[in-house]
């Protein structure tokens, strides 16, 4: 399996980069990682005239919190997120979801911005960003823009991204004193994509009552789902064994799985339903630590 | 216990010494196919059909012959010319080389792109343009045999369907009669799948004929490298290539498993190419086309067991319809076209047995490979052990005990099995017995129960398997009537140093270690002194290759004979060089001595000295011997392996508490090899048990071809395996030796099936096909609650 | 097509070449540079028989284009210890018979450095996923993880000798 052929062009800056994509047009592709994009090219699935390498701009890899917000750069690679200490103490659902994600040498890899922008509802980052309520930060030819992640997956490997915009920045609400996340996904062997996945993102009040939450599903739709009947059912309540049976059956109903070789339909929302209500339970006992 | 003759220096018999060959692989001068480079060398890539079965209307070769570096387009047409489109199969059978009409299964070779680099070959093969005209695909062999269904091999003379060969063995009335008058009979229908072998290393070929002295040069991914080449001289006799102007080079091999007995379309087309052009063509499959262009199994079987009330087991009865794809290409070097399926009737001593199959045409892979089995006895092995199981559980006993009520007992070998074998040796119930300590039998009976009660789902799964392996005696086996014997040559060099060559070929088996030990055994001399040297037909012994567990049953037992014929020269020369007669003269490990008078020696090395400078008069020089072992018998290695998982009831899941395996291969060579064999079997075992299966849509069109849907177990999904082994040497073995590293592959499938369905019993559920996975589990789950 | 210049070190050698847009790093270090020891078992990046050190990272290369490389420091098998010495995973696949037929037995051996570069001490489970992304189809990977059990513990003595 080998690529046809293209042009490779490197660029230093995000400005070198985005004038690159306008010169080049519609035939160049942005490559970060390459472990999203090269292998579609190798089975000819994808054969881009252009290959703009994003990979060396300097100051893309970062995980800091600002202000009210968590910052991820694009460029930070998945061995970068499981392994940051920052994340580990106060955002373990990135543990959770990094952890089945491919393998360690392919981490090494991939990056979270390539694994968002490939719009792809069988990554695992898409979820996680839906259950955190992220921002996505891009730059493109008129400047810097910000999509809410509720308005940034439009299709089958289609973003609010337009042409030349790159994804620069993840932000993410920092996370408060009650709050708490957790991701899980079935998989038919370790580094699969998933059968099905389920983030949550939980915020309770002093007393329990839950203030914010977000809930991401993988692979069970064309594009990445955030649960929100699941979510309306929780926001302002309480979070009984209960609701939480109710969130599951609802999550079950609403996912829009297909059949194929990971499992049948009714297989998939079982699953989804099971999955929904522990990881629930997960986030909420983090959110009350 | 086997106990060591030789010190750990010498290192012979149940020395774990550590293996001569890592030292290369471990520092990345391993010499693959791949890594073959010539000068010159030319690159072949294949282009596939997309459809399973179609016509072929046309081949437009322009645009890739106008890409710079392509050089030749090869078709079914461009063979034609030379009769090399077709070829035949071990059974008797054709298949194509390159097709000039007609597809019959999807990512069939339709044409090969020649290149100066792979590179640019595969751009060749993108620009191709064959225009098809697709046909109804018969992809379920059920629907094989339909009256509307079109015959797929209209090119067989006398062939009126797709209905291959009818086989059968045993006794039918006496069988029937004795399931209709039983007081139990339980039956399923057991459906082993298409797997693939999945050998890291792909197949390959680099095929360099020299025009000028007419001599063709073949590195071969083959486990049997002198067979092919005897093969390759007949079918390509009439163009001129000689069997003694062939060399097939099998370098070192990453993963052969069977998958790299047969012959390949691919190797054919590069082997004509190089013969054509001139120059040397390398052809290496890539990941895809080499999980879908072959497959093992594919049985369905229909299988009957019945007993009495007290669970005696009196008849066995199997009928099977067998998926032979295209053609039947089944890697088979027995006389028989369902291989050792006749070992079905397992480790049981009963009367009657009957066992007969049915094998069809379909529009898939042609294959047949025997994967890591001694041909078909995976299937044979599942059929008993899963019946044996449905058996136990259908009366209410223990499978355990219904075992130790059933097996063959240690003073019954050897033993007449109703279908006709004689099994050399066992002790099956200290075998069981071993396992069920081991694994704490009683203890997780007592926790099953108790987590019954709580409505867990915990299964214990049994299987006690016979295996029938080291092909083998002339009476059942034959390659194109050359029997399957294999070989040793010994040259032992003045120096007392010793190069050895066998007709074998080790794909990780650990020959050059095993070998030498053997030599070490039998001879003295420390193994570290021994160079093993396989795979090259114009220097080693004509032999049948690795494949089937027999290199030991037959080069292994052909180097100790080897060996002792040496010993017996070496007598004569030490008697010559301490002046006594030959009768005054004995042997112990790695010296002769003068009867009564110990210090009166010579060592081997001493000898093998005197061999070239100091023999007897009249005495042949040197001290080299060779021998081609035809074994008397096959071997019959067994074992008993117990499985404790536990299923979750809500998503299926299923996790593998504890895998104990208890082997007797009979005495072992390298314990640390054996050990290294089974915990790599028993990961094949888990794979087609819970993970791989090839999977096809309507269209016949293969849904999981690359590795990312094929499902090989990493280090994850493969439990810590818990080995140990009992030992019944083999009567007829010249070292007591079995073979073993089929055992696994064979013994783990069941062992895993039985316990997950012993889960799942509780809910009604009596049967899975493997692979069992969470979603088959979860949807049988429904089912079974539906129903209740 | 234009050829990028490329310059790299490979096993402390500066490479420098000309290359194709589109070669496969794997392809490079076999075909161009005649190091055979990194194979290729899938072209998909699951089996890890072609896993390189980039910069000390592991790395699939037949997922890594060679132009991305430029600058690079990469380490293969070839380059992992002295011509007659042993690495101590090398040392430790050899003494618990980690490895049967070799094919994957570099890229496991790639992946296990770095493996123990970021946990020196893992546990029986971290090493199983650690290696996750290596498939060996013959060893059944219990001698694999005893291994890396066997090399860590010696690198961990080989450290605390050195400080």
């Amino acid at each position: 399996m080998i690529p046809a052929n293209f042009n490779y062009h490197k660029a230093n800056t995000l400005k070198e980069a985005i004038a690159l994509s306008q010169e080049l047009g519609e035939e160049a592709k942005y490559m970060s990682g390459g472990h999203s994009l090269l292998p579609m090219m190798k089975l000819r699935f994808a054969t881009p005239e252009h290959i703009i390498d994003i990979s060396k701009i300097n100051g893309l890899s970062y995980i800091k919190e600002e202000g009210d917000l968590l910052k991820i750069g694009a460029l930070t690679t998945q061995s970068e997120l499981e392994h940051n200490d920052l994340l580990k103490k106060s955002y373990p659902i990135f543990g959770d979801a990094v952890w089945l994600t491919a393998d360690p040498s392919v981490r090494n890899c991939g990056t979270i911005g390539g694994n968002i922008a490939h719009g792809d509802a069988a990554n695992d980052q898409p979820a996680l960003m839906l259950a955190l309520r992220a921002t996505i930060i891009a730059e493109g030819v008129d400047g810097n823009k910000s999509i809410s992640i509720d308005d940034f997956f439009h299709g089958f490997y289609m973003t609010a991204l337009e042409p030349g915009d790159i994804l620069t920045e993840i932000q993410i609400p920092k996370t408060k004193k009650n709050s708490g996340g957790a991701y899980h996904k079935v998989e038919r062997k370790v580094g699969d994509y998933a059968t099905a996945g389920v983030a949550v993102n939980i915020e309770l009040d002093d007393d329990g009552v839950c203030q914010e939450i977000g809930i991401g599903l993988t692979n069970v739709s064309a594009v990445p789902m955030r649960l929100e009947r699941g979510e309306e059912i929780l926001r302002g309540k309480k979070i009984t064994d209960e609701l939480i049976d109710q969130v599951g059956v609802i999550a079950s109903e609403d996912c829009e799985p297909e059949s194929d070789l990971r499992g049948s339909e009714a297989y998939k929302r079982s699953i989804v339903n099971t999955i929904t209500k522990r990881m629930l339970n997960k986030a909420l006992e983090r959110a009350r630590k | 216990m086997f106990k060591c003759k030789t010190s750990p220096e010498v290192g012979g018999m149940g020395h774990s010494v550590k293996r001569k060959e890592d030292a290369r692989f471990l520092h990345g001068k391993g010499k693959y196919t791949d890594d073959v480079k010539l000068p010159g060398m030319l690159h072949m890539v294949m282009v596939r059909s997309p459809y399973a079965y179609a016509k072929i209307l046309s081949i437009n070769k322009e645009k890739a012959l106008a890409i710079d570096g392509v050089l030749a387009v090869i078709t079914g047409e461009d063979l034609a010319q030379y009769n090399l489109h077709w070829m035949p199969t071990l059974l008797s059978d054709s298949q194509m080389v390159l097709p000039t009409d007609t597809v019959m299964h999807q990512s069939q070779e339709v044409c090969a792109v020649i290149a100066t680099d792979r590179y640019i070959a595969v751009d060749g093969a993108e620009a191709v343009d064959v225009q098809y005209e697709p046909m109804k695909a018969i992809v379920n062999p059920f629907k094989a045999l339909d009256e509307d269904a079109p015959l797929l091999r209209p090119d067989k003379e006398g062939q009126k369907d797709n209905h291959i060969y009818h086989w059968e063995r045993g006794e039918r009335e006496k069988t029937d009669a004795a399931i209709a008058a039983a007081d139990v009979v339980v039956k399923e229908r057991i459906h082993l799948p298409r797997i693939h072998v999945a050998s890291i290393e792909t197949c390959g070929v680099v095929a360099s004929y020299d025009k000028d002295t007419e001599k063709m040069l073949i590195y071969l991914t083959s486990q049997a490298p002198h067979a092919i080449r005897t093969i390759l001289a007949l079918v390509a006799g009439h163009v001129g290539l000689s069997e003694e102007k062939i060399r097939i080079i099998a370098p070192d091999i990453g993963g052969g498993f069977g998958g790299k007995v047969p012959v390949y379309p691919g190797y054919v087309i590069a082997i004509a190419a190089s013969f054509l052009i001139g120059k040397p063509v390398k052809w290496i499959e890539d990941r895809s086309e080499n999980l879908v262009n072959g497959f093992a199994r594919d049985y369905h079987m229909d299988c009957e067991l019945a007993a009495t009330k007290d669970g005696k087991i009196q008849a066995f009865k199997v009928s099977t319809l067998a998926d032979h794809g295209y053609t039947d290409s089944s890697a088979n070097p027995s006389k028989y076209p369902t291989g050792m399926f006749s070992i079905c009737t397992g480790s049981y001593d009963y009367e009657h047995a009957f066992a007969e199959l049915d094998a069809v045409y379909t529009n898939k892979a042609p294959g047949g490979v025997a994967y890591r089995c001694s041909f078909r006895v995976t299937e044979a092995v599942h059929a008993i052990e899963r019946m044996v199981d449905k058996l136990a559980a259908e009366i209410g006993k223990d499978p355990a005990q219904l075992r130790f009520e059933n097996f063959i007992k240690k003073e019954d070998f050897p033993y007449a099995s109703p279908l006709g074998w004689s099994y050399d040796s066992g002790d099956y119930k200290q075998t069981l017995e071993k396992a069920m300590d081991m694994i704490g039998y009683a203890d997780y009976k007592k926790e099953q129960a108790e987590k019954r009660a709580q409505g867990k789902l915990m299964g214990i799964g049994i299987c006690t398997f016979t295996e029938v392996v080291g092909a083998g005696p002339s009476k059942d086996f034959d390659i194109l009537g050359i029997k399957m014997f294999d070989s040793a040559e010994i040259r032992v060099h003045p120096t007392g140093k010793v190069l050895a060559r066998f007709g074998t070929k080790s794909q990780g088996q650990g020959h050059e270690t095993t070998y030498a030990q053997i030599l070490a055994e039998e001879l003295g001399i420390p193994y570290t002194d021994i160079e093993i040297d396989e795979g090259d037909t114009d220097t080693a012994p004509y032999g049948l290759g690795t494949y089937a567990s027999r290199s030991t049953p037959t080069a292994g037992a052909a180097a100790a004979i080897a060996a002792r014929k040496l010993r017996d020269k070496g007598k004569k020369i030490a008697a010559h060089l301490l002046e006594v007669s030959e009768e005054d003269i004995e042997w112990e490990v790695g010296k002769y001595f003068v009867k009564g008078a110990p210090e009166k020696s010579k060592t081997i090395q001493d000898v093998a000295f005197a061999a070239y400078t100091n023999f007897p008069e009249g005495m042949e020089p040197g001290f080299e011997d060779t021998h081609y072992y035809d074994p008397p018998n096959l071997t019959f290695p067994n074992g008993a392996y117990i499985c404790v998982v536990e299923v979750e009831e809500e998503t299926g899941a299923i996790d593998v508490k504890r895998f104990v395996a208890i082997d007797d291969c009979g005495n072992i060579i390298n314990p640390m090899i054996v050990e290294g064999q089974i915990h790599g079997g028993l990961t094949q075992g888990i794979a087609p048990a819970m993970y791989e299966g090839i999977v096809y849509d309507d269209e016949g069109n293969v849904l999981n071809g690359t590795l990312m849907d094929y499902l090989v177990p990493t280090a994850v999904e493969s439990p810590h395996w818990e080995t140990g082994h009992t030992i019944t040497p083999s009567p007829h073995h010249p070292l007591g030796a079995k073979g073993v590293a089929e055992s696994p592959t064979v013994g783990a499938p069941p062992a895993i099936a039985n316990a997950i369905i012993d889960a799942l019993y509780p809910l009604g559920i009596k049967h899975l096909d493997i692979p069992i996975t969470p979603d088959k589990v979860w949807d049988a789950i429904q089912l079974a609650k539906a129903k209740a | 097509m234009a050829k990028h210049k490329v310059t790299m070190t490979i096993n402390g050698e500066s490479v420098t070449a000309e290359v194709d847009s589109r070669l496969l790093l794997v392809h490079f270090i076999r075909e161009n540079l005649d190091m055979t020891g990194t194979h290729i078992g899938c072209d998909t990046s699951s089996c890890g028989a072609c896993t390189i050190l980039i910069d000390g990272k592991s790395v699939k290369s037949c997922t890594y284009l060679t132009v991305r490389a430029d600058g690079a420091e990469i380490t293969t098998i070839e380059g992992i210890a002295a011509d007659g010495t042993n690495h101590p995973l090398q040392k430790a696949f050899h003494d618990q018979h980690g490895l049967h037929c070799g094919f994957c037995t570099p890229g496991m051996i790639m992946r296990s450095i770095d493996l123990l570069k970021t946990n020196p001490n893992p546990t029986e489970k971290e090493i199983r996923w650690g290696i996750s992304g290596n498939l060996c189809r013959c060893t059944g990977y219990n001698n694999i993880v005893k291994s890396v059990q066997q090399a860590a513990a010696e690198m961990a003595k080989e450290k605390e000798a050195s400080v």
